[in-house]
């Protein structure tokens, strides 16, 4: 079935003001928001920015902000928006602009890094290899799902509204806390950085994360709550604050 | 004068998926200064989108299974033109490459006992493929992302090479442009190791993205290095029809290997109709002996829709052309009649192939538990590439490497699936290491500025031309046209035709033309891209042109069979001090004894 439709999407670099360009193309069935931008780039704005890779919901690259929800554009079909109406196609707010629909989410990377890596126990055979029940791989494979498309860290109200990026890594880096934390093999304590510098604290448990994540990880409930739960095991439990008083 | 910024490193890695994290990581340790150049996001490359697993002949599920058997299915399936010493290297190591990969925090699926569960794949004698549902690529890439952040290389992101630069015949560094900003950058390094994939973008339908333009293939041709076995450019059996925007993404091989089967429009199990001789004596008889392999019987054989991609691909197309297909010009895969063989069918499909259900759900509106996809070929992978020396991956450049897709050598005339993500941790390795023993024999060539400034010159010329096409129209074109003229059936008089137009081609890419300004220009982008594009085209109907038989992924309709004389030779092209583009006959290496033996006795 071919349709117009109109698309709104925002143009603009760092040191300009943008603004919302209309575009109107046919669109044709099953067809997803990145096909109407690559559409829209190849034959009306050549210069158009957009950030994708692998059109298939894998790497996390094209976030952006449609009709004020973040979301993957390879991954919205326009027969999921109301029909009719123009779809607006936004960057990510939380992250500084760089050009139209692409932002600098260099912080995500800096952030990571400062994260300690993954320390393995010692090996569990001769021969230099570990055995792993499977249960234990399920249980922090959601956590593994993670695509890095931080649209979990454009939507947490910390970061978006409050620009604490400074004391509070946001659910992108609470899942791969969780991840290393509950990975089978890791012997790394991360805990006083999770309260400290991770800033777990910050998060007021809204579940915005959560209802925006492509892969369904279910953040708050998986994995903030139970680093939460660790953070006050070891920080706050007065049995043992008691206990290390008179240690 | 146009500006640029400088980077002084021991070992430059151009491209960051599996291969050039892993030669990263390996230069790192030795304690070589490392610059990583990332096209995109770090971690977004296309080893991401590799679903099925890594082939090691860790033998956790089947005994029986060893490198020498790893070796010959590798041989067999890249039809004996591969080189036989990077086979035989890449079978032996690639286990302790994937226990490596674990002591890096990567988690597999697991057997009954703990240790790591292995699925089967076309082609592999035995369950082969190390795997964690069907998203082992993403796995490996962020085990080796989140591993290689710590050992000190510095990463480039959404920075792109146009160029490789050159100091009295050996390597002295590479020039390009950072996507951000459009800046100029030269990178002084006097070993510089290209891992940038492969070229599906030169095709109309792909499972490559956007940054699969051949660069590293274009890059060593330009720089003089010699490419070889280019005609092989592995069409996947299966990748999606329909909805137009999303033909071509790869479904996973993991979903014969899970029991899937292929059903035309006459519900036809076609793929037991065509079994070639090599694979005769290892093909189930039955439907029941196939179900039976894929459920871990160990005296059943594998079902014909696990034979080898190129034929796959080749038997589908001939369903398609036939009239036997599905509406939107494809053939059926079906998982969910595995209901009438488990109870909880659905669930398993859930379990086994999450990525798939998602994604059929979501881009398709398909639920695959209930109902058949629709799936045809796709280009996948690129068999050849910088020829290199098997044990150092050197070109035939001193000082310039290259692992992973953009390398040749290891899967022949056609790739098994799995092969790739051993490969380039095999690979990988092999190249950050030589390349680090090289950088700290040599110092830094000289780089010489005209030549720089002419580069720089040569980039920002589409912005200065006045009445260009569209260089997205350009790129469509040349999609179009390979996709038809030098495809997966492949006759003399279109590959003639397709050298012709890519002629025009060259011509209409010089002159396109780009509006705006640097900054994150995706036009200026493509048509940087497309002067690589161009250049793989070249080489791929070259090569395609001259190999007059048909052998694994190459298949001419007037050449159907293969041809013993052809079979003893690689094509290797090389640029010639005309200018222009020359293709060459080798003769194979001959087979060290003991491996022949191995390959006779297994025949």
């Amino acid at each position: 079935m071919i349709m117009n439709a109109e698309f709104q999407i925002w143009r603009g670099g760092k040191d300009s003001a943008g603004r919302f360009e209309s575009y109107s193309i046919e669109t044709t069935e099953g067809m997803v928001v990145l096909d109407a931008v690559h559409h829209i780039q190849s034959n009306q704005a050549p210069d158009l920015a957009v950030r994708w890779n692998c059109k298939a919901g894998k790497c996390g690259s094209c976030s952006a902000e449609i009709n004020g929800t973040p979301k993957l554009m390879c991954m919205t079909r326009l027969s999921e928006l109301p029909v009719g109406q123009p779809v607006t196609i936004a960057p990510l707010k939380a992250f500084p602009l760089i050009r139209d629909l692409v932002t600098d989410v260099s912080w995500n990377f800096r952030v990571k890094k400062k994260i300690p890596p993954f320390r393995p126990r010692k090996p569990d055979a001769p021969d230099g290899t570990w055995r792993i029940a499977q249960e234990d791989i399920d249980r922090v494979q959601e956590f593994r799902k993670c695509i890095e498309c931080f649209l979990c860290q454009d939507v947490c109200h910390v970061l978006r509204d409050h620009q604490q990026f400074e004391s509070f890594s946001g659910p992108r880096y609470m899942v791969y806390l969780a991840a290393l934390e509950m990975h089978p093999l890791d012997v790394e304590d991360r805990i006083p950085l999770i309260k400290k510098e991770n800033g777990i604290g910050l998060c007021n448990i809204t579940k915005c994360c959560t209802a925006v994540c492509p892969e369904e990880i279910r953040i708050t409930d998986n994995a903030i709550i139970p680093l939460k739960e660790r953070v006050v095991d070891r920080f706050y439990d007065p049995i043992r604050k008691l206990f290390n008083l008179f240690k | 004068m146009i500006g640029y910024d400088e980077w002084h490193y021991d070992v430059l890695v151009i491209g960051a998926g599996g291969a050039g994290l892993r030669a990263a990581i390996e230069a790192s340790a030795t304690g070589a200064r490392v610059g990583v150049i990332c096209k995109s996001l770090l971690g977004k490359a296309h080893t991401v989108m590799a679903e099925g697993g890594i082939a090691a002949a860790l033998s956790n599920v089947d005994e029986r299974d060893n490198w020498q058997v790893h070796f010959t299915d590798t041989m067999r399936g890249g039809q004996y033109i591969n080189n036989w010493r990077m086979a035989e290297l890449h079978a032996r190591e690639a286990p302790k490459c994937v226990h490596e990969l674990e002591s890096w925090g990567a988690l597999f699926d697991r057997t009954e006992d703990g240790r790591i569960l292995q699925r089967n794949f076309g082609g592999h004698k035995y369950p082969r493929l190390a795997h964690v549902g069907d998203r082992t690529g993403l796995e490996m890439i962020r085990t080796l992302q989140d591993h290689g952040i710590h050992m000190g290389m510095e990463v480039h992101m959404e920075c792109t090479i146009i160029s490789l630069l050159k100091d009295e015949g050996r390597i002295a560094g590479a020039f390009g442009y950072d996507r951000q900003r459009g800046g100029f950058i030269l990178f002084h390094a006097p070993a510089v190791i290209l891992a940038t994939g492969g070229v599906g973008r030169a095709y109309r339908i792909t499972s490559n993205s956007w940054e699969y333009s051949g660069d590293g293939h274009a890059l060593a041709y330009q720089a003089g290095a010699a490419l070889v076995d280019m005609e092989f450019l592995q069409f996947h059996p299966t990748g999606m029809v329909w909805p137009p925007g999303v033909q071509g993404i790869l479904v996973t091989e993991g979903v014969r290997g899970e029991g899937g089967i292929l059903l035309n429009n006459k519900n036809e199990r076609f793929m037991f109709n065509d079994i070639p001789p090599l694979y005769r004596n290892q093909t189930a008889d039955s439907p029941e002996e196939g179900w039976r392999y894929t459920q871990g019987d160990r005296d059943a054989r594998r079902p014909p829709e696990l034979l080898t991609r190129d034929h796959v691909a080749r038997c589908i197309v001939r369903e398609i052309r036939e009239g036997r297909g599905s509406p939107h010009k494809g053939v059926y895969l079906d998982i969910s009649w595995i209901r009438e063989k488990m109870p909880d069918a659905p669930g398993f499909i859930r379990r086994k192939l999450p990525g798939m259900y998602h994604q059929f759900k979501k881009l398709a509106g398909i639920d695959i538990t209930k109902e058949p996809m629709e799936v045809g070929p796709t280009t996948h992978y690129m068999m050849g590439g910088v020829m290199v020396d098997a044990d150092t991956q050197m070109s035939t450049i001193p000082g310039l490497f290259a692992a992973g897709e953009c390398a040749a050598g290891l899967h022949g005339a056609n790739r098994l699936g799995g092969n790739s993500l051993s490969d380039l941790l095999v690979f990988g390795k092999r190249a950050g290491l030589y390349a680090a023993e090289f950088a700290s024999q040599n110092k830094a060539g000289k780089t010489d500025d005209v030549n720089i400034q002419s580069l720089a010159d040569d980039a920002v010329s589409f912005f200065r031309q006045a009445d260009g096409e569209n260089p997205y129209a350009v790129m469509t074109a040349l999609q179009e046209m390979m996709q038809d003229f030098a495809g997966i059936v492949r006759t003399e008089s279109e590959l003639l035709q397709a050298k012709e137009s890519l002629i025009q081609f060259r011509q209409r890419a010089r002159k396109v033309r780009v509006e705006g300004n640097r900054e994150y220009n995706n036009a200026w982008h493509t048509a940087l891209d497309l002067q690589h594009m161009i250049i793989v085209s070249e080489a791929i109907t070259l090569a395609a042109i001259y190999r007059k038989e048909s052998r694994g992924a190459h298949f001419r309709i007037d050449y159907p069979d293969p041809d013993p004389v052809n079979g003893k030779m690689n094509q290797v092209i090389r640029k010639g001090s005309d200018g222009r583009m020359h293709v060459e006959s080798i003769p194979l290496k001959p087979v060290r004894p003991d491996l022949q033996q191995l390959i006779d006795e297994m025949k």
